[in-house]
């Protein structure tokens, strides 16, 4: 028994496939989610999203959105969602820098702090799940 | 008559002209693909959007809540979306004349009316029709993405929140195919659910934290998302409307040509004609 999960953004779907387990990052912690699971309807925080496929696993860095759960199909509709291998590290590291220190210029107004503090951690969570994969890669691919 | 050099230098101007409205037109051509690729890809998001909405407003009671609801009165919000850039064939003329005419009945009904417009060209149409203009986005480009629509997003949305707006509604041009583009008017806010019909109901989800909270996350990436789909169908109406006046232009280009090499071998001919019966007649005299 496997469960369908999809992921969106607004530009695109970005997967489709039959997996055996997902854990999302949930608005107040992770949420696995196996086949059967009760219809559920969820938001989500900025995190890491983990694909189980019997011994492989993915992941996905996402920000923010919702997550709707059906007993055999999961969606998983998120602002952006880069898979692991595609993130572009160097330029998710600039983009750490250049929101460290917006943050830390003297005059930031609340509404440039609100939107810095968000970049900062999307760009935080790619570099995480970014991360992992070099140091799992070559088991992952195995 | 004009001179043959003339002619010849409007025949070389007129082939000048072709050429750049042809490049134009494969220009075109590629980015209305693309824009239609944009386009399609994004509707996945939007159709999820729509099914959590059918599911919550079956757990809230559509008619109550205040996202759903009808209201009377009040000042209406018209997004007005055109292009940036001209030689769009009659795209944005048959937009400005749908939008204007919906502004004037309005008026005559006798409500508040604000406009936003995106683009320049709907902007300085407003302008030249004394229509004030609250607010004005553009410089989204060729591919439109969603974060350029963001900031439109929460404007409108906390603006509808603090009850500014009674009702919001999306003018842009519809894609209908290459050939036909449709200015349209699209109702944004208050939501109209579509009934819940897909999978499981409404009420046998679990909400997580709560049905209001979901919601009101929801509300500005619905907005942005309606929005957004309405950006790209004007791109992709943007680019198929200019593709075909191009192409319009390219064949009228060859048409002129044509009338013109015609008329350059005639005064070519009466020139040779003319110079014939002068030695002729040169040679008869002596």
């Amino acid at each position: 028994m496997s469960l369908l999960l999809e992921i969106v953004t607004p530009e695109k779907l970005a997967y489709r496939d039959q997996v055996d387990e997902v854990l999302v990052p949930g608005a107040d912690g992770q949420l696995g989610i196996l086949p059967h699971h009760t219809p559920l309807i969820a938001t989500l925080g900025v995190g890491e999203l983990r694909i189980r496929k019997g011994a492989a696993e993915e992941y996905f860095a996402i920000v923010g959105g919702f997550l709707q759960v059906r007993p055999d199909k999961v969606v998983v509709m998120a602002e952006t969602a880069d898979l692991a291998s595609e993130i572009d590290l160097e330029r998710a590291q600039q983009a750490r820098r250049d929101a460290e220190s917006a943050l830390s210029s003297a005059y930031v107004e609340a509404a440039d702090v609100a939107a810095a503090r968000a970049a900062l951690d999307r760009a935080l969570v790619r570099i995480r799940v970014a991360e992992r994969r070099h140091r799992e890669g070559p088991r992952a691919r195995g | 008559m004009a001179s043959q050099r003339d002619i010849r230098r409007r025949i070389g101007a007129v082939k000048n002209i072709k050429q750049i409205t042809r490049a134009m037109q494969f220009v075109a051509a590629s980015k209305l693909k693309r824009a239609q690729d944009a386009t399609l890809a994004a509707r996945p998001y939007s159709e999820k959007i729509d099914e959590v909405i059918a599911d919550l407003a079956t757990v809230l009671s559509g008619e109550d809540h205040p996202l759903f609801a009808k209201r009377d009165g009040g000042t209406r919000l018209i997004v007005f979306i055109t292009t940036d850039r001209g030689l769009t064939g009659p795209l944005n003329t048959n937009a400005i004349r749908f939008a204007l005419r919906e502004v004037v009945e309005h008026d005559a009904s006798g409500g508040g009316l604000t406009l936003v417009t995106v683009g320049r060209k709907g902007r300085d149409a407003m302008r030249r029709a004394h229509v004030p203009v609250e607010a004005h986005f553009s410089g989204f480009g060729d591919r439109p993405t969603f974060g350029d629509v963001t900031a439109l997003a929460r404007l409108v949305t906390d603006d509808f929140l603090a009850g500014t707006y009674s009702r919001v509604d999306l003018v842009f041009t519809r894609f209908v195919s290459t050939l036909t583009q449709r200015p349209t008017l699209d109702r944004l806010l208050p939501m109209e659910p579509r009934p819940d019909t897909e999978g499981v109901p409404g009420n046998q989800f679990l909400f997580e934290p709560d049905p209001s909270t979901v919601l009101r996350q929801l509300l500005p990436r619905y907005v942005a998302t309606r929005i957004y789909q309405a950006v790209l169908e004007n791109t992709a109406s943007e680019w198929s409307s200019k593709m075909v006046a191009m192409k319009n232009a390219t064949e009228n280009a060859e048409e002129l040509i044509e009338d013109l090499t015609l008329s350059y071998n005639k005064v070519r001919q009466a020139n040779i004609t003319r110079e014939m019966t002068e030695i002729a007649s040169g040679a008869n005299a002596r």
